[in-house]
């Protein structure tokens, strides 16, 4: 038996997101009585992997094979469940992200293994299986029996904490067989912004709505993300308007998110915004409307104008950094 | 070419659930059941693609996995423009049912693209597309914001984390779409709804497949603490509850 995570990297490094899968999914093991064992394909370093065992991994799987050269769901999956299948899986976590939410359904079906997706905590129970997660756009929780023998987890980024555990893990190269490794699909381009903060990775977000008025008063909404090492985003109708990229708009139909702090600045609060910023930890609203649903979302709430508010937040953190 | 669009009926993105049976089931009266918003978008852009000849995409259907009380969500795609559709006879319980399902719909038809939507509004899965393409050994593509066909060739963008990727992928294959597939969803105009009657629902009898899942019950959040007001006047105080009380600065 084994529980067994896929690590993805980003140009052969890990970020916090896989720290969080291992540590996950070394509890996980635990409460199956097993052991955790990552999987991680393609090139990555020894001494990247090595990382990975301040988080109480023991064992490191490492597939690079010359013929996997790019990520196809239907190569990639069929690796897995080959390894996993090989491993007597019990239980395969991933990410919540683009690369988990393709792979997960394919090695569901090649494993006759049922899915919980987008989890933020441990089973309640691994004998039955059962899972808590978040229904209906975040609006309501469900229990759910997985009834399968091996079960696929994908795991929402920054729901887990971290927790050290250091171990020496034992890097094993594994080998797959050659005949599943071609892929159909060809990439014509790729195009990628670097050194910039994603928004699914930023502990804190300020975002801004309707309420901001014009694209002239996000300057100190900007300036309060950098202060805080954070990202921006923005309300739907925002990015419609082109006031701001479409990758920052968050909500039921842009980017499901779960910082430690969202700033919601002129955001009304409508259900399909607060689909994809309630599980935030923190929220913060800042509203001229001591009505606007927002406030019943937020732990803490400013009723004023943002223009006026934020930029003495950007005061009152400049104060703060120096003292 | 001939696109396949699977569509799924949800509750209206508005709708505040509530459940019933002990909060065994979702409380479904008074629900206002529409096409999922994303599915609603892939027809759109199927048919944008239908209509401009250099795709030579020459047939839109819809697949839906549902009982009959579902037809007038299907009626609705096929007012919006599709050819036809097809219903497969039962009630959906999970993903691993309903891609079981929508497999035998593929192999009785003939469709080089099938579209999936991403993030079904109820369960949240996004599961069903990826799942569909193993059933059927198929290339799959998850988060496509665009897809262009012209000259039997199927070009699509893909969203990764922090940028996007332009592929070339091959017929057939299923891809799972998300926000930018088009801009705004089609509305039925009367002479569509009048076509709709007529077109063809083929009727297509389920397969024995066993979910893998069991929803035991459902609970609503429990509510946040109060919202904590803080004098517009000092904002500060927000920086300094922050950093000391909640400690997350
Ligand atoms: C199918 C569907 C999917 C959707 N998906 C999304 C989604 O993913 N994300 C999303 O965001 N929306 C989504 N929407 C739209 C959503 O319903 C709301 O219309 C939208 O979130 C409202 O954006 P807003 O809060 O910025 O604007 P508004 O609702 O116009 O709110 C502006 C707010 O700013 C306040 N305000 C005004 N002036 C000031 C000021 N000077 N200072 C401070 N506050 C001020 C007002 O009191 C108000 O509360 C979706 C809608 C549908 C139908
Ligand atoms: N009952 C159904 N009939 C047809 N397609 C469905 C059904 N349920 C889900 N789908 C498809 O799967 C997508 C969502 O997948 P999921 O989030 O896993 O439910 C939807 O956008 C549809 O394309």
């Amino acid at each position: 038996m084994s529980v067994i995570v896929y690590i993805e990297h980003w140009d052969n490094k890990f970020k916090k997101l896989s720290f969080e899968l291992i540590t996950y999914s070394v509890k996980l093991a635990d409460m199956l009585g097993t052991e955790a064992i990552a999987l991680s394909i393609g090139n990555v370093p020894e001494q990247e992997l090595q990382k990975l065992g301040k988080y109480g991994i023991k064992r490191i799987l490492s597939v690079d094979n010359e013929s996997i050269t790019k990520f196809d769901s239907q190569v990639y999956s069929r690796v897995i469940s080959e390894i996993a299948a090989g491993e007597s899986a019990k239980a395969i976590v991933l990410a919540n992200n683009n690369a988990g939410k393709s792979l997960a359904p394919r090695i569901s079906v090649r494993l006759q293994a049922a899915i919980a997706s987008g989890v933020n905590q441990l089973p309640e129970s691994v004998s039955p299986f059962v899972v808590n997660k978040r229904v209906f756009s975040g609006s309501a929780l469900a229990r759910i029996h997985l009834t399968s023998e091996i079960t696929v987890i994908t795991l929402s980024q920054n729901s887990f904490d971290l927790v050290e555990n250091p171990a020496e893990p034992v890097i094993e190269s594994a080998n797959v067989s050659l005949e599943q490794l071609s892929s159909k699909i060809e990439i014509k381009d790729i195009q990628k912004q670097t050194g910039k903060l994603l928004l699914q990775d930023a502990e804190v977000v300020v975002s801004g709505g309707r309420g901001m008025k014009t694209p002239d008063n996000w300057a100190p909404l900007v300036e309060l993300a950098e202060l805080l090492n954070g990202a921006t985003a923005c309300s739907r109708p925002v990015s419609d308007e082109g006031w701001r990229p479409h990758e920052e708009h968050t909500g039921q139909t842009g980017k499901i998110i779960s910082p430690n702090l969202y700033i919601a600045a002129g955001i009304s609060g409508a259900t399909q915004h607060l689909a994809g910023i309630s599980s935030s930890k923190y929220i913060v609203a800042i509203n001229t409307d001591k009505d606007a649903p927002i406030f019943d979302a937020a732990q803490y709430g400013i009723v004023g104008d943002a223009s006026k508010v934020l930029p003495k937040l950007v005061e009152a953190v400049k104060v703060m950094k120096s003292s | 070419m001939n696109i396949l669009v699977c569509i799924s009926n949800v509750p209206d993105t508005t709708t505040k659930v509530k459940f019933a049976d002990n909060n065994s089931r979702l409380d479904v009266s008074g629900i206002q059941w529409v096409i999922n918003p994303w599915d609603e978008l892939s027809l759109t852009r199927a048919l944008e693609l239908k209509e401009d000849a250099s795709s030579g995409v020459q047939k839109v259907s819809v697949a839906h996995v549902g009982p009959v009380t579902s037809e007038p969500t299907i009626r609705k795609a096929l007012a919006i423009g599709a050819d036809d559709a097809y219903r497969v006879n039962t009630v959906g319980s999970d993903a691993y049912q309903v891609a079981a399902q929508l497999t035998e719909v593929v192999k009785k038809g003939s469709f080089d693209v099938i579209l999936c939507g991403i993030e079904f509004c109820d369960y949240n899965g996004s599961n069903v597309g990826g799942m569909l393409a193993e059933f059927l050994d198929y290339p799959s593509v998850s988060g496509i914001s665009e897809l262009k066909i012209s000259d039997g060739s199927i070009l699509i963008t893909r969203e990764i984390d922090g940028g996007k990727e332009m592929l070339l992928v091959p017929a057939p294959f299923v891809g799972v779409v998300q926000k930018g597939i088009a801009k705004e969803p089609r509305i039925a105009a009367m002479r569509g709804i009048m076509q709709a009657r007529t077109k063809p629902i083929h009727l297509v009898e389920p397969v024995a497949v066993e979910p893998l899942t069991d929803i035991q019950s459902f609970e609503l959040p429990a509510p946040r603490a109060a919202c904590k007001f803080i004098d517009p006047d000092h904002p500060e105080q927000l920086i300094e509850l922050l950093q000391n009380e909640a400690k997350i600065i």
